[in-house]
């Protein structure tokens, strides 16, 4: 399973803002959106933008990741770069939307890590390996999960219009 | 097992006899919205019918409504040729309720399907706009979502996966006093709840203050229930809704009106006493850094702005035209005033009162999201203030991160304009 560095800790109630400013909104595409990801966190977006942060790194959030607009492009552009995002809880569309584009996202509630600590999931649990601790994951309900199993929400939602035949 | 006001919405819409907090059931969508972002949405949908062998199209071009609203007119060649795929995609499919950039049915998303009759009782509604939570106010199971589960939506004709909410019961009793309006008693509520206290419920309004508040006011409450965190807001119909849909809505069909149940079962319950509300701001840089007027006064505000899917009904240009009749906005204040539609502005043309903002030094710009979100009009400057009738204050919103911004209700914002500073509408004559 996933195994990587925690390369951005954020606080609780990160906004769609935050993530995604709304003036780069006229930018739609998965392909082209990760450019603006953490537009306003000028060495953050650097250091994605030259890749010195590898796949499979973490971003650690408290409660409420992915408050406020329904912007998909807040999911994409951090897809983009093939990051996880762990936070305590996700705000409701957002949570929808990483699912639905096929970003990376753990529900962590207990979730204790310091920028720089090694993370791994494994088990349905969080281990920080530079604490030593771990943490427990919560479970997404059954019909989210095969959304996620199908790679996201556009060949699921392919598969169920060829078998409707609507 | 009573049902809340949405639990029983979604039991009829899957045809049950009822349904539990928590199951994920598919809905039947009654009407599916989006506005400029539809642009993603074509991409998305064009996505699903890709290698099916089948030519994409909509489920039914009669129950899409795409509204331009965000950057118009556009800002720049991207978007304009964003809103031109969009207008083509939209002739091909034959989608019926389509609103350009036009001043006869032109207008933000959330005064548009309201005025235009879209939203009904009982109807599952989505958008793909977090404030679609708006059309709550009419009695709709109204909510956002994403653009590739639009594209879903067009290509399937229902949403997949949706989560039955628990709901927070809201009871609101007594006269609002003086200067205190329903954009002081959604900020108070966001306040007490915080930004994530009714994540993934849906919040139901009741008590009298609620039954004597029109339309224009619940659209407020149901607008920025989101700001909690909220799934959908809801007031549950009643006379005024139909006296909305009739008189000013031109609706004639048959309503499907019905009530909670009375022993439905809430997540929590809170009261709220409306006699003892003082004016209400949202305070950098969460909307639910709430605090009463006394504690926020005498801030200096470079920029004001009237208007927004929150605040810029007709009710709302009324009241700040009149506070600022025959005056003067503040020197080294800004005003900026964007009525939510087309037909809110004409009807303040009417009655004159676009002539007495501008006559008072506002501008006065096109129905549009404008400032709200930074992306057209009325950025601020570094280190700048605004204080706005519109729903976020997050970090950047008015297209500066090093600037502050500041929510109140239009009547405030009148009062701050002639003084240049946040002030109490009660102590401004």
């Amino acid at each position: 399973m996933a195994k990587g560095k925690v390369v951005l800790k954020l606080d609780n109630d990160i906004s769609t803002d935050i993530i995604y400013p709304g003036r780069y909104m006229a930018t739609v595409l998965p392909t082209e959106t990760p450019q603006f990801a953490f537009a306003d966190n000028a060495g953050f977006n650097q250091a994605l933008k030259k890749k010195h942060v590898p796949a499979g790194s973490f971003i650690v959030a408290g409660d409420n990741f992915g408050c406020g607009s329904s912007r998909e492009q807040a999911a994409s552009c951090i897809k983009g770069y093939d990051l996880i995002v762990v936070a305590r809880n996700f705000a409701r569309i957002f949570l929808q939307n990483s699912m639905n584009v096929g970003l990376q996202m753990v529900i962590c509630p207990g979730i204790e890590a310091e920028e720089g600590h090694e993370l791994e999931v494994r088990d349905n649990k969080v281990w920080n390996l530079t604490s030593g601790k771990s943490f427990a994951i919560e479970p997404l309900p059954q019909a989210r999960q095969a959304i996620i199993d199908a790679g996201g929400l556009i060949p699921y939602a392919r598969r169920l219009l060829l078998e409707r035949g609507v | 097992m009573g049902m809340t006001y949405v639990q029983k919405l979604l039991a009829r819409a899957c045809g049950r006899a009822e349904v539990e907090a928590g199951e994920v059931l598919e809905l039947p969508v009654d009407l599916a919205m989006s506005h400029e972002n539809a642009a993603l949405v074509i991409n998305q949908f064009n996505e699903i019918f890709r290698d099916t062998g089948r030519e994409p199209r909509v489920w039914d071009p009669d129950r899409i409504a795409i509204i331009f609203d965000h950057r118009v007119p556009a800002e720049s060649a991207k978007t304009a040729t964003n809103q031109r795929k969009i207008r083509d995609f939209v002739a091909a499919q034959g989608i019926s309720r389509f609103h350009d950039i036009r001043g006869d049915v032109g207008g933000i998303c959330h005064q548009i399907l309201p005025e235009n009759g879209y939203v009904r009782p009982g109807q599952v509604l989505v958008g793909t706009d977090s404030h679609t939570t708006t059309h709550g106010a009419l009695g709709a199971f109204a909510f956002g979502i994403g653009a590739t589960e639009m594209a879903a939506v067009w290509a399937l004709g229902s949403i997949l996966n949706v989560e039955v909410p628990g709901t927070i019961k809201v009871a609101v009793n007594g006269e609002f006093p003086r200067g205190v309006y329903a954009k002081d008693l959604i900020l108070h509520l966001v306040g007490q709840l915080t930004a994530e206290g009714a994540n993934f419920r849906v919040i139901e309004f009741h008590g009298d203050t609620i039954r004597s508040l029109p339309t224009s006011g619940r659209l407020v409450l149901c607008n920025m229930s989101v700001e909690a965190g909220a799934t959908g807001g809801v007031v549950p119909p009643d006379k005024e809704t139909c006296r909305y849909l009739r008189d000013e809505a031109g609706v004639q069909d048959e309503l499907d009106l019905f009530a909670p149940d009375a022993d439905a079962v809430y997540d929590r319950v809170v009261e709220i006493d409306a006699t003892r509300l003082d004016p209400q701001i949202a305070c950098p840089h969460t909307v639910d850094n709430v605090k009463p007027i006394g504690e926020v006064k005498g801030r200096k505000i470079d920029q004001i702005v009237v208007g927004s899917c929150t605040n810029g009904r007709l009710d709302d240009i009324e009241i700040v035209a009149r506070t600022l009749k025959g005056k003067q906005v503040a020197e080294g204040t800004r005003m900026l005033v964007f009525p939510a539609s087309w037909r809110i502005y004409s009807d303040a043309l009417d009655a004159g009162y676009l002539r007495d903002l501008i006559a008072a030094g506002a501008v006065v710009c096109n129905p549009g999201c404008g400032p709200c979100l930074g992306i057209h009009q009325g950025a601020l400057g570094d280190n700048e203030t605004a204080l706005a009738t519109t729903n976020r204050n997050f970090k950047g919103r008015m297209g500066n991160p090093g600037a502050e911004v500041f929510l109140c209700s239009p009547v405030v914002a009148a009062a701050s304009a002639l003084t240049g500073f946040i002030s109490d509408p009660r102590e401004v004559d």
